[in-house]
């Protein structure tokens, strides 16, 4: 197994051309949250022509809606929730400068036109959503940054050290899950 | 007739939320660990291997193993010589208020579905499930279920000359269109005949099963395991990375149905296949 590659957040576009579906890197730095409140929020904003909360040139977003933290630590669980309800939105926000985004499941394929496009990549947690807790333990810090009022959806800026993740989508159109699934599956005889 | 205080359901009702979002029932750790050593793909058993420590770390710690820690369906088997002092419905709502504050669990549910889609702040109402049994006990099993999965689930009123072949279809097809998306491996469950709403309710009782049980119909357990192997050469794997395991079990259950239909529904659930019980 290859070393995992390092990424600190704002990504460049030399980041995104180096990295292929199946590599893994370790995220430390700032990463943003927001899942489907969150998104409806960013757009109408877009839509009416209103400043967004957060500057999402060369950012990272992560979708997940943590569950509360217990006193003394800093959040709870934190794993990755289905990407794909993110799909209509996600388009606008990679033309925005928005160069990674984090979740679990398949992607649609404006979203991975868009990637090629604006230069961005989709991320999974390693494992997938298999180990929600032990991504919990890279969470450093954790403040809300907008739309307190969403509780777990409200958007928050972790600050991560050594976040596992693997290339699902890249820029060149590779498809992680495509490709696994190709490797292994039994195609009936006829 | 025996008598049963209603506060004493709402203290069960809260413990069973903290336990059931904080450990893996045995049956489907044993599961996990079995289809561990059949896995071939490495990123499959690494895969596995994440979700074992996780589910140790997080009953060690005792925090939820999943952030999804659900809408909070409650299966009931009430005796019918038992009284309830008081409202039912009323005070498990209360058991899944207390249990999903004091275990800082997340609240998913939202009021108004269609519209505002506020959060409740409690993770009420429970969807309750209630069945009226012979005997004098109360059966209480909550199971948190995540809508990774729950989302991803289907329903098809097939024409009754589809058969067997067009149920087995569209149970694959569902796992095929979930992909990734619905954590696997998965647990399914089918519910085959009744009306629309029994083959529902059937599918979402099937994943009560424990996960190394066979429906007691020899017809029926075959087509379990045809299921199963269907699914399995689908070539998903554990969080659609690629493999072997797609499915750690499908569990069907059936009921009568009108001569004009053949309702068939799939319920998927996660690898993290979350349910707690106690008899009172």
């Amino acid at each position: 197994m290859c070393q995992p590659i390092r990424l600190s957040p704002p990504l460049s576009d030399e980041d995104i051309e180096n990295l292929r579906i199946g590599d893994r890197a370790l995220i430390t730095g700032a990463i943003y949250t927001a899942r489907d409140a969150a998104h409806g929020r960013l757009i109408s904003s877009l839509r009416e022509g209103r400043e967004l909360p957060i500057d999402l040139e060369g950012q990272v977003i992560y979708y997940v809606g943590p569950t509360p933290a217990r006193p003394g630590q800093i959040i709870g669980t934190a794993g990755p929730t289905t990407s794909s309800r993110m799909d209509p939105y996600a388009p606008k926000l990679l033309a925005l400068g928005l160069k990674g985004m984090i979740g679990k499941g398949k992607r649609s394929q404006e979203v991975k036109e868009a990637l090629k496009k604006y230069k961005a990549i989709y991320f999974a947690p390693l494992g997938g959503a298999a180990a929600p807790v032990l991504i919990s333990k890279t969470i450093k810090k954790c403040k809300v940054v907008a739309y307190e009022d969403l509780g777990t959806e409200a958007i928050h800026e972790f600050e991560v050290e050594d976040f596992p993740v693997i290339v699902v989508n890249d820029i060149y159109g590779g498809d992680l899950y495509e490709e696994g699934r190709r490797k292994y599956q039994i195609l009936k005889s006829s | 007739m025996r008598e049963i205080e209603a506060g004493k359901i709402t203290d069960v009702i809260s413990y069973l939320c903290k336990e059931a979002n904080f450990s893996l029932p045995d049956d489907v750790l044993s599961a996990i660990k079995t289809a561990k050593l059949r896995e071939e793909s490495p990123m499959g058993k690494e895969v596995l291997s994440l979700i074992l420590e996780n589910a140790q770390v997080a009953e060690r710690e005792k925090i939820p193993l999943c952030q999804d820690t659900g809408c909070v369906i409650v299966f009931l088997e009430l005796g019918q010589e038992v009284i309830i002092k008081g409202d039912i419905y009323r005070v498990i709502d209360e058991g899944v208020r207390r249990g999903y504050e004091e275990g800082y669990l997340r609240k998913s549910m939202v009021k108004d579905t269609c519209f505002s889609r506020e959060n409740t702040g409690d993770n009420t109402p429970a969807i309750v499930h209630m069945e009226i049994v012979p005997g004098d006990a109360l059966k209480i099993i909550v199971m948190p279920k995540g809508s990774g999965s729950e989302n991803m689930s289907r329903l098809s009123m097939l024409k009754p000359a589809e058969g067997v072949e067009g149920i087995i279809d569209f149970v694959v097809e569902t796992v095929e269109i979930a992909g990734p998306n619905s954590c696997p491996p998965l647990i399914v469950g089918v519910g085959i005949g009744g009306s629309f709403e029994m083959a529902a309710y059937l599918a979402k009782k099937a994943l009560l099963r424990k996960v190394q049980g066979k429906n007691p119909s020899i017809e029926v357990a075959n087509l379990e395991r045809e299921l199963l192997e269907r699914i399995n050469h689908l070539g998903i794997g554990p969080q659609g990375f690629g493999g072997r395991i797609t499915a750690l079990a499908v569990h069907v259950e059936t009921f009568p149905t009108h001569m004009a239909s053949l309702p068939v529904a799939v319920n998927l659930n996660c690898y993290a296949a979350r349910r707690k019980g106690a008899i009172l």
